[in-house]
């Protein structure tokens, strides 16, 4: 299987700590990846990295099919090549409508020229539709995201990531908020969306990472430690040490 | 999506300038019964272009969170431009007809000379400096108002907003433009008259038979189309998916890029639109006012256009137009001494002076306890509520709209 995204030797410095250290990560066109790790161990600069938010020092990041560079693109760039990301507190435009915020994330042309002259045609209509029915909000498209509660902004977030119709999902800890119940369908969906795309979900959830049931990469320390089945990992010595032996 | 509540606001304000524009029309001396003095038409055609001015300050501020505090700059260059062909046309007149007194027709080298030393001669030169190269030809000056200042902004925008200057930095960097500017033209060798800027622009050329009364409807009408054709575009633009955007970008800008817009770009592409609409209103304010000197730079310039803004209401088109309208029409009526002092034993309350302090307390008042400011009153008649959020605002950039401004 080739690689959709292969970050291969990526130094990150903040003031002489190195919060990444020679990281290597690989992923395919169609996976489900769960990164786990203690707290500092590297999630959030991984994924500002691959993002565009964090440039590190040296190493490579590629992806898609032509190994394009991300290193020299802009945030907003790398967001149209095709990678999207979830934050772990839900960021939806709140002041804006459902209907809004899918639109604004719609894909389609993002220039500003392009922008002003966009209507939406009866298809997109009818995606916002769609996307909304998926996540449950079909009955507040018309209201403001603002008013929604904590676990219907974090649906509306994915389903936004969704609209944007992307390549590779970065996905930090989307089950926190979430009630038992809407924890299911977060996994049940990210699931199905892995069958189609790559999804590279950052957890601290043991038993919400069990449920996806995916290869699993342990970052510590800014780098990988272990990587392969959940169990395969939890067996290994040094992420016991690092990480399990901390009282779970 | 469209915001349906903007829409009905639309037809109400067209009616409402369209009303107001006929029946001041029926009051002027010009073109009716001749209750209101042409002096006041000149004030209200004035206000009209200020209301333009500030209907684009909202889109910058209230709708994209920029608060640029140099908008006012590209309004006087605005009328410098304009001012330019109106002083050169108007002098060549009055050099052609010195001239042709002697018997002779005059050769252009001696018509170039006598209006380069008519305008110049205040300032101690009598060549015509490059920069004046244009200002025989009204369509190419017509040209240089959007071009100028349209130029000026994409340049500034460009090395402000690709730094990512924003919130605070970003208003002072906008006062040093404008004042930079100001400074350099209040030079004798900037080539645009120094301190005593120019004069005379209320004279059309050619128009000379035509009163000043018949002159300053024309203007009053302008404008009012101006306006009235600004708040249709602006109207179209924020309702749209680019209102979406510029919206998102004002509360949370570092979402919109991970959105895949280009954050810069749009900045750049509203302080632009924004700087030509503006000029384009300086263009149309400078004749009825007769006059524009470097003083119109003043970096306190753009600052009342931004307190008329928030007296209005950020966000709300009508609000902008508000504001703009009242303030500054309160504005001329207490500065222009017709507000009586009021004598308080110990000494007079004189509003000529004190009209500042006023003004400055009302902006402290309503940014404390009226966010939404008298373009609130609309919503509330209209039933429209803040949203309860325990304070938090709607997003977490400096510009982002505050609980108090949004409606549910």
């Amino acid at each position: 299987m080739s690689a959709l995204l292969e970050v291969s030797g990526v130094t990150v410095s903040f003031d002489g700590f190195r919060a990444i250290n020679n990281l290597t990560f690989t992923i395919g066109a169609a996976e489900l990846r769960a990164i786990i790790g203690p707290n500092g161990a590297g999630k959030s600069t991984f994924m500002d990295i691959v993002t565009g938010k964090t440039r590190p020092d040296s190493g490579s990041v590629l992806f898609g099919d032509r190994s394009q560079s991300l290193l020299k693109l802009t945030e907003a760039q790398i967001a149209r090549v095709g990678i999207g990301r979830k934050f772990q507190r839900p960021t939806v435009f709140e002041d804006q409508t459902v209907a809004e915020n899918l639109t604004l994330a719609l894909k389609a042309a993002r220039s500003p020229w392009r922008v002003l002259a966009w209507k939406a045609k009866a298809a997109d209509q009818a995606r916002i539709a769609e996307l909304a029915a998926e996540v449950g909000l079909s009955d507040h498209l018309a209201r403001k995201a603002g008013e929604l509660s904590h676990g219907q902004k974090q649906w509306l977030e994915i389903a936004m990531l969704l609209a944007q119709e992307p390549r590779l999902l970065l996905v930090d800890e989307p089950a926190a908020g979430m009630t038992p119940a809407e924890r299911d369908r977060t996994t049940d969906m990210l699931v199905d969306i892995a069958k189609t795309r790559a999804v590279v979900v950052v957890e601290h959830d043991m038993e919400f990472v069990r449920r996806l049931n995916c290869k699993v990469t342990v970052l510590h320390e800014g780098a990988v430690l272990a990587e392969g089945s959940l169990d395969h990992v939890t067996r290994n010595k040094d992420v016991i040490d690092v990480y399990l032996g901390r009282g779970e | 999506m469209t915001d349906t509540r903007k829409s009905p606001s639309l037809f109400v304000f067209l009616a409402v300038l369209l009303g107001f524009t006929l029946l001041m029309t029926l009051l002027s001396e010009g073109y009716g019964s001749g209750h209101l003095s042409t002096s006041f038409i000149k004030t209200l055609g004035k206000t009209l272009c200020l209301c333009l001015a500030a209907l684009a300050m909202d889109l910058i501020w209230g709708y994209a969170g920029i608060l640029s505090l140099g908008h006012m700059a590209f309004f006087a260059i605005g009328g410098y431009m304009i001012g330019m062909w109106l002083m050169y046309a108007r002098t060549r007149e009055i050099v052609e007809a010195a001239l042709s007194q002697g018997g002779l027709p005059a050769t252009p080298q001696e018509l170039e000379q006598g209006i380069a030393s008519q305008i110049f001669g205040v300032v101690g030169a009598s060549d015509l400096p490059a920069i004046w190269g244009f200002a025989y030809s009204f369509p190419l000056q017509m040209a240089l108002v959007v071009l100028v200042p349209g130029l000026l902004a994409l340049v500034f925008g460009w090395l402000a907003f690709r730094s990512r200057v924003t919130g605070v930095y970003l208003s002072i960097l906008t006062q040093a433009m404008t004042l930079a500017l100001a400074l350099y033209l209040f030079q004798n060798d900037s080539g645009l008259r120094g301190n005593n800027g120019l004069s005379g622009l209320q004279n059309l050329p050619g128009l000379t038979d035509v009163g000043q009364d018949k002159l300053s409807m024309w203007f009053f009408w302008a404008s009012a189309l101006a306006l009235g054709l600004a708040y249709l575009l602006m109207t179209w633009i924020v309702s749209g998916k680019f209102g979406s955007v510029i919206r998102a970008i004002r509360d949370d800008e570092a979402r919109v890029r991970f959105l895949g817009y280009s954050v810069e770009g749009y900045k750049l592409f509203v302080f632009t639109l924004t700087a030509v609409i503006i000029a384009l209103a300086g263009a149309l304010y400078y004749p009825q006012a007769g006059i524009i000197n470097p003083a119109e730079l003043a970096p306190t310039a753009s600052i009342y256009l931004a307190v008329w803004v928030a007296i209005g209401g950020r966000g709300r088109l009508y609000g902008a137009v508000i504001g703009a309208a009242v303030v500054s029409l309160l504005s001329s009526w207490f500065t222009g001494g017709r507000a009586p002092s009021i004598p308080l034993g110990f000494g007079t309350l004189d509003w000529v002076n004190w009209w500042q302090v006023l003004l400055g307390l009302t902006f402290v008042l309503v940014t404390l306890f009226a966010p939404k400011g008298l373009g609130g009153l609309f919503d509330t008649l209209a039933g429209l509520r803040s949203p309860n959020r325990r304070g938090a605002p709607l997003g977490p950039d400096q510009g982002a709209l505050q609980e108090r401004e949004a409606l549910k």
